[in-house]
C-alpha cells in the first residue's frame, strides 16, 4: 500500500522544491518530515484542531487534510515563510505582548488563520474574530488573549500605523 | 491593546530598585514559538532514529492467547517486532501505591501487556520501523488472538460479590477507601431547618493537550547512557523511574525537556507506551521515537473525574450551614497510575468539600474502584472541580430552598477574613485566606445587582439568563506531605543556580519546567529583581537533568511559589558574592554597595561605581589583580521547599453569566469573572492568563467534554470530532480580579494560580444554568457535562 510514490514540484516559502512522496502522505507530514519545517504542527490529523494550518495558493488549508501530491505546482507558505518575510510581524508582536500563547503549539496555525481574516481589511468585531478562529483549538489560553491580540492588530492596521 | 494591570509590587521587601516583581513583562521565550521555531519533542529527529507504533487491545478485558509476528517482521522498513514477554526482560513492572494513602492497592503493570489486556487501547505489541507509517503498516500484520474476558465497567457494581475481580491477586476491585466523620453530623442534620440531598455526576474527561504525548529515547551503548527527550512536567521524577525500571543508575539517564505542547497534569505520569519506547531503545541500541496520535491519546492519556457523589447539606433558617455529608465513588481503570497513584483525586474531594466554610460538622466516604476502562489520574485541579461543584452546588440549592440570595448565604458562612490561621473540618490548615474580600470584589466587578435586575426584566420576555457562583480553595506549593511522605521519589523541593557570565549577564538553571505557563519568565523576573539586572540580561535554562538543580518540575501550581523563591534566593546569594568582588576591586565595604540595573552602585545614593561586564572581566581574566587569598565565586545555588505549611492554600470566587435557550437546550456563555488570591503576584498578566485558560478548561468539563464508554468498555467518541472541546466561538470574555494575601513561608510570598480557574468554573456554570431554569420548575442539573439534551430533559421537553 506504500508503493505509489509520485514526483512533485512546488514552491515552499519561495523556494523551489522537488521531492518524491508517497501518495498517502499529507501536506503537513511532508512539510515536517521531508522539509524539516516543523513550525506547522499536528494536533489531531483529522481536520479539527487547526494546528496544521498553512497557506496554499493564498488560501489557508488544513495541512492534515490535504495530500502532498495535491500540491504539485502549488505555492505553499508556512509560518517559517510568513515570519521571515515580516508579513505577520505585527501579529507575532501582539501575541507576545498580550501573552496570547502559552505552550505555543496552536500559535503558528492561529497566526495563519488570524492573518487570513485581517488580510480582508476592516476591523472585525470580537465575535467575528472568535468565529473566524473557531476552527483553531487552543487548550492553554482560553482564547480571550488571542482575541485581544488580533483585535489590537486589526485596529492598528486600520489606523494606518 | 488591553494589557493587564502593571501596578508596582505590593510588598516593600520585594520593592528593590528596578524590581520586576508585580510587573506584566512579556515572556522571554515567546518569539521562538510565534515564529514556529520551537523545539517540541514531536519535532526531534536523531541519526538512526526509528519509530515505534503499538498494536493495542481492541477489547476492554481479554486474555492474550497468541501473538503472531512473522508477517510484520518481514514487512518493508521493519526493524523489530517486540512483545510484552520480550520487553519484560529489559524493563521491570511497577505498582502505583503510596504508603500514606493507607490501604491503597494496585497490581503490577508492565510496559506492554503480558498475558492479559485490561483496557481497550492497552499496548500489547510494539512494531519498530524506519518510519511511523511503515510501523503502522506492519501493526496491521501482527495477529493477536484474544479470549475476551468479562469487562467490569460500572463503578456502582464493581464491589458486588457477583462482579468479576479484575486482579485476582488483590482479592477485590477496591483500590482505596477513605472515611471521615468530624463534629456531630447526625445531630446537625436533625436540627437543620432544611436539608438538601442530591447526587452529582462528573463525566470522565481528559486533557487533550494540543501536542500529544511524545518521547524520543536514545540509548547509547558506547556510553551506557540513556538520553530521553520527553514532553514531561517532571524530568527528575522521570529520570528516577526510567533508571529504576531499566535497572541502571540515575546518572546514566538524562531527561531533556524543551518545549511542551500543553500538559495540565497529563504529562506527569508514567505511561506504559512511553516506558516501552525507552525500553525498546535499550533493546535495539538506537533512538526510538513515539508520538501518540490523537486516537491513541484518547484511549491512553490519563482520564480524570468520573465521580458519582451523593451529597447532603443542612442549613438553618438564618442561613447557617450546619453540616455537609458526601459519599464519593470513582472508577479509575485497571491500575492505579504510577507513581502518583489514582487515589489522590478522591482523597482531595474528601479534603476539600466544605473547605471555604466554617461549618464544623462533616462526614465523608470515598471509594476508588478498579474497572476495565482507560486509567484515571491527576489532571489539572485534581479533585477541586468535584469538591467545589458539590459544595457550591449544595450551597446554591440550599439558598434557593430557604429563599436567601446565594451570595448572602455565602457571606454568612465563609470563614471570616480575620479568623486565620485556622483549619477546615477535614483538617486542612489555612495560613491566610480572603473569601469575604474576594466576594465583595466580585460583587462589584460584575455589577451583581444590575445583572439581577436585568435578569428579572428579561424573564418577562421569555429570555432565561442565569448567574452562578463558586467560592473555592486551591491547593498550591505542596510540601513533601503530598508525595514524599508516601515513599514516592517526587521531590517537593526546587533549586536554582545563577551564574554571572563573562560579560555581566546572568544564566539561570532551574529545576522547574516550562509548559507554557510562563515559568521561565517568572524565574527570570525573580532573579533580575533580587540580583539587580535588567530582564534582558537574564537567560533561563530548564528541562535538563544533567544540568539543572534537582527539582520537582511543574505540578500542583508550584513553579512560581517554589521555583520562584529558589530563584529569588539564588539571585540574592549571587548578589552577595558579586558585591564581595566589587568591594575588593573598589576597596569599599560590600554592605555599602548594591547592584542596580546591571551596575554596581553606592547603596546610599545610587552613584555608579562599576559596570558588571567590567567586574566580570577582572574576576575571570585578571584575577591576579585581586587581593591575595580572595577567590571570586560567581555562581550560586539555592533551594527552597515549603516547611511551615503542608500546602499554601489560595482562595477565590468565580461568577458565570449565561443564557439558556429553553427551546434548544443550548447554553450561551455571556461573561465569566474570577477573583482570586494567589498571594504575591509576580507577573499579573501570567496569573490572569493561567486563570483564563483554567476557566475555559473548566467550562469544557461543564458543557462539552465526556469520554463516552459503552457497557463493554469501548470508548465511543475517541476523536476530536466527537469529543467536544471549547473553541473560540463559544467561549466568553473572562474578567479577572485579585486579592493579595502573601504566604509568610517564603520571602516572595507567592502562592500558585494554575488550577483556580478549572477548580471553580464547572460549579459556577452549573449554578448559573440552574439559576436560569429555576423559574421554569426544572429539576436541578447535577450531571456534568450539561449537554442540550440533558437541559431539555430537565425542562421536561424531551
Ligand atoms: S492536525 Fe490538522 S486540523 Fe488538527
Ligand atoms: S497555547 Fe497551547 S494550545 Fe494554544
Amino acid at each position: 500500500m506504500t508503493d505509489s510514490a509520485f514526483d512533485i514540484s512546488l514552491t515552499v516559502n519561495g523556494e523551489r522544491v522537488r521531492e518524491r512522496v508517497d501518495a498517502r502522505k499529507t501536506l503537513v507530514d511532508f512539510l515536517r518530515e521531508d522539509l524539516a519545517l516543523t513550525g506547522s504542527h499536528v494536533g489531531c490529523e483529522h481536520g479539527v484542531c487547526g494546528a496544521c494550518t498553512v497557506r496554499v495558493n493564498g488560501e489557508i488549508v488544513r495541512g492534515c487534510l490535504m495530500l502532498a501530491v495535491q500540491c504539485d505546482g502549488a505555492k505553499v507558505e508556512t509560518i517559517e515563510g510568513m515570519s521571515d518575510s515580516g508579513e505577520v510581524a505585527d501579529l507575532q508582536a501582539a501575541f507576545e505582548q498580550r501573552n496570547a500563547l502559552q505552550c505555543g503549539y496552536c500559535t503558528p496555525g492561529m497566526i495563519a488563520a488570524a492573518q487570513d481574516l485581517l488580510r480582508r481589511g476592516g476591523v472585525p468585531s470580537r465575535d467575528e474574530i472568535r468565529e473566524h478562529l473557531s476552527g483553531n483549538y487552543c487548550r492553554c489560553t482560553g482564547y480571550h488573549a488571542i482575541i485581544d491580540a488580533v483585535e489590537a492588530v486589526a485596529q492598528a492596521r486600520a489606523g494606518g500605523r | 491593546m488591553k494589557i493587564t494591570d502593571d501596578s508596582p509590587p505590593v510588598l516593600t521587601a520585594l520593592d528593590r530598585p528596578n524590581s520586576y516583581i508585580g510587573r506584566s513583562v512579556p515572556r522571554p521565550n515567546l518569539q521562538r514559538l510565534t515564529q514556529g521555531r520551537g523545539q517540541y519533542v514531536s519535532d526531534v529527529a536523531l541519526p538512526r532514529m526509528a519509530h515505534v507504533a503499538y498494536v493495542r487491545s481492541p477489547h476492554a478485558h481479554a486474555r492474550i492467547v497468541k501473538i503472531t509476528i512473522d508477517a510484520a517482521k518481514n514487512a518493508t522498513g521493519v526493524i523489530a517486532v517486540v512483545t510484552g514477554a520480550e520487553l519484560a526482560k529489559v524493563m521491570t513492572p511497577w505498582v502505583g501505591v503510596l504508603t500514606h494513602l493507607k490501604g491503597l492497592k494496585s497490581a503490577p503493570q508492565a510496559p506492554l501487556a503480558v498475558e492479559r489486556a485490561c483496557w481497550q487501547g492497552e499496548a500489547v505489541c510494539a512494531v519498530v520501523a524506519r518510519t511511523r507509517a511503515e510501523a503502522e503498516d506492519a501493526c496491521e500484520l501482527v495477529e493477536v488472538s484474544y479470549e475476551e474476558l468479562p469487562a467490569v465497567t460500572d463503578p456502582e457494581i464493581a464491589l458486588d460479590g457477583k462482579t468479576p475481580v479484575i486482579h485476582a491477586s488483590l482479592g477485590d476491585n477496591l483500590c482505596f477507601e477513605r472515611k471521615l466523620d468530624v463534629g456531630a453530623v447526625d445531630k446537625a442534620f436533625a436540627e437543620a431547618d432544611a436539608v438538601v440531598e442530591t447526587t452529582f455526576r462528573f463525566g470522565r474527561h481528559t486533557g487533550v493537550t494540543n501536542e500529544p504525548r511524545s518521547v524520543v529515547a536514545d540509548w547509547n551503548e558506547g556510553e551506557q547512557r540513556m538520553t530521553v527527550y520527553h514532553g514531561t512536567q517532571a524530568p527528575h521524577m522521570m529520570q528516577n523511574l526510567f533508571a529504576k525500571h531499566l535497572g541502571i543508575a540515575e546518572h546514566q539517564v538524562r531527561v531533556l525537556t524543551k518545549d511542551v505542547g500543553g500538559s495540565f497534569g497529563i504529562k506527569v505520569h508514567t505511561y506504559a507506551d512511553e516506558m516501552a519506547t525507552v525500553a525498546l531503545s535499550k533493546l535495539l541500541k538506537r533512538p526510538v521515537k513515539f508520538v501518540a496520535d490523537r486516537i491513541e491519546s484518547f484511549v491512553t492519556d490519563i482520564h480524570a473525574r468520573d465521580h458519582r457523589v451523593k451529597a447532603k447539606i443542612g442549613v438553618s433558617k438564618d442561613g447557617t450551614i450546619t453540616a455537609f455529608e458526601i459519599d464519593d465513588l470513582t472508577g479509575i481503570g485497571p491500575y492505579s497510575v504510577y507513581p502518583r497513584t489514582s487515589g489522590i483525586e478522591a482523597n482531595q474531594v474528601v479534603n476539600l468539600v466544605g473547605g471555604p466554610y466554617k461549618c464544623p460538622n462533616y462526614r465523608a466516604q470515598a471509594r476508588v474502584v478498579f474497572q476495565n476502562k482507560n486509567v484515571m489520574c491527576q489532571y489539572r485541579a485534581v479533585g477541586h472541580p468535584i469538591a467545589v461543584a458539590v459544595t457550591e452546588g449544595l450551597v446554591e440549592l440550599a439558598a434557593a430552598k430557604i429563599g436567601i440570595d446565594p451570595l448572602e448565604l455565602r457571606r454568612r458562612n465563609l470563614i471570616a477574613d480575620d479568623a486565620y490561621p485556622t483549619q477546615s473540618a477535614s483538617g486542612l490548615k489555612f495560613e491566610l485566606l480572603s473569601h469575604h474580600e474576594a466576594l465583595a470584589h466580585l460583587d462589584s466587578m460584575m455589577n451583581y445587582a444590575g445583572l439581577r435586575a436585568e435578569q428579572k426584566k428579561l424573564r418577562e420576555k421569555g429570555i432565561y439568563r442565569g448567574i452562578g457562583f463558586a467560592s473555592f480553595i486551591e491547593v498550591t506549593n505542596p510540601s513533601a506531605a503530598f508525595y514524599g511522605v508516601g515513599g514516592a521519589r517526587i521531590t517537593s523541593m526546587d533549586g536554582a543556580t545563577v551564574k554571572l557570565d563573562a560579560q555581566g549577564a546572568i544564566i539561570v538553571h532551574t529545576g522547574v519546567t516550562e509548559q507554557g505557563q510562563g515559568a521561565e519568565a517568572v524565574v527570570a523576573q525573580c532573579v533580575a529583581s533580587s540580583f539587580g539586572v535588567p530582564l534582558d540580561k537574564v537567560r533561563v535554562i530548564t528541562g535538563d537533568t544533567d544540568n539543572t538543580p534537582y527539582g520537582g518540575g511543574t505540578w500542583a501550581s508550584r513553579a512560581a511559589g517554589i521555583g520562584g523563591e529558589a530563584a529569588w534566593q539564588a539571585g540574592k546569594a549571587l548578589r552577595g558574592n558579586v558585591l564581595a568582588v566589587a568591594a575588593s576591586i573598589l576597596q569599599a565595604k560590600p554592605e555599602e554597595l548594591d547592584i542596580r540595573n546591571g551596575i554596581v552602585v553606592d547603596k546610599a545614593n545610587g552613584t555608579e561605581r562599576l559596570p558588571l561586564d567590567e567586574l566580570a572581566r577582572v574576576a575571570y581574566f585578571r584575577p591576579d589583580t585581586l587581593p591575595p587569598g580572595f577567590q571570586a565565586e560567581l555562581m550560586a545555588t539555592r533551594h527552597y521547599v515549603p516547611r511551615a505549611w503542608p500546602f499554601a492554600f489560595t482562595n477565590g470566587i468565580q461568577g458565570s453569566h449565561l443564557e439558556v435557550d429553553v427551546d434548544t437546550g443550548f447554553v450561551k456563555l455571556l461573561k465569566h469573572w474570577c477573583v482570586e488570591d494567589c498571594g504575591t503576584i509576580i507577573n499579573p498578566q501570567l496569573v490572569d492568563e493561567q486563570i483564563r485558560g483554567g476557566v475555559v478548561q473548566g467550562i469544557g468539563a461543564a458543557l462539552f467534554e465526556h469520554c463516552l464508554y459503552d457497557e463493554r468498555g469501548q470508548l465511543l467518541n475517541g476523536n476530536m470530532a466527537d469529543y467536544l472541546v471549547p473553541m473560540a466561538a463559544e467561549m466568553p470574555d473572562i474578567e479577572c480580579g485579585h486579592v493579595v494575601s502573601p504566604t509568610a513561608d517564603s520571602e516572595l510570598g507567592a502562592k500558585g494560580a494554575g488550577e483556580a480557574g478549572t477548580a471553580g468554573a464547572p460549579a459556577s456554570v452549573m449554578n448559573a444554568i440552574n439559576d436560569a431554569l429555576r423559574p421554569l420548575g426544572a429539576q436541578p442539573l447535577t450531571d456534568m457535562p450539561f449537554t442540550p439534551d440533558k437541559i431539555l430533559r430537565a425542562l421536561g421537553k424531551v
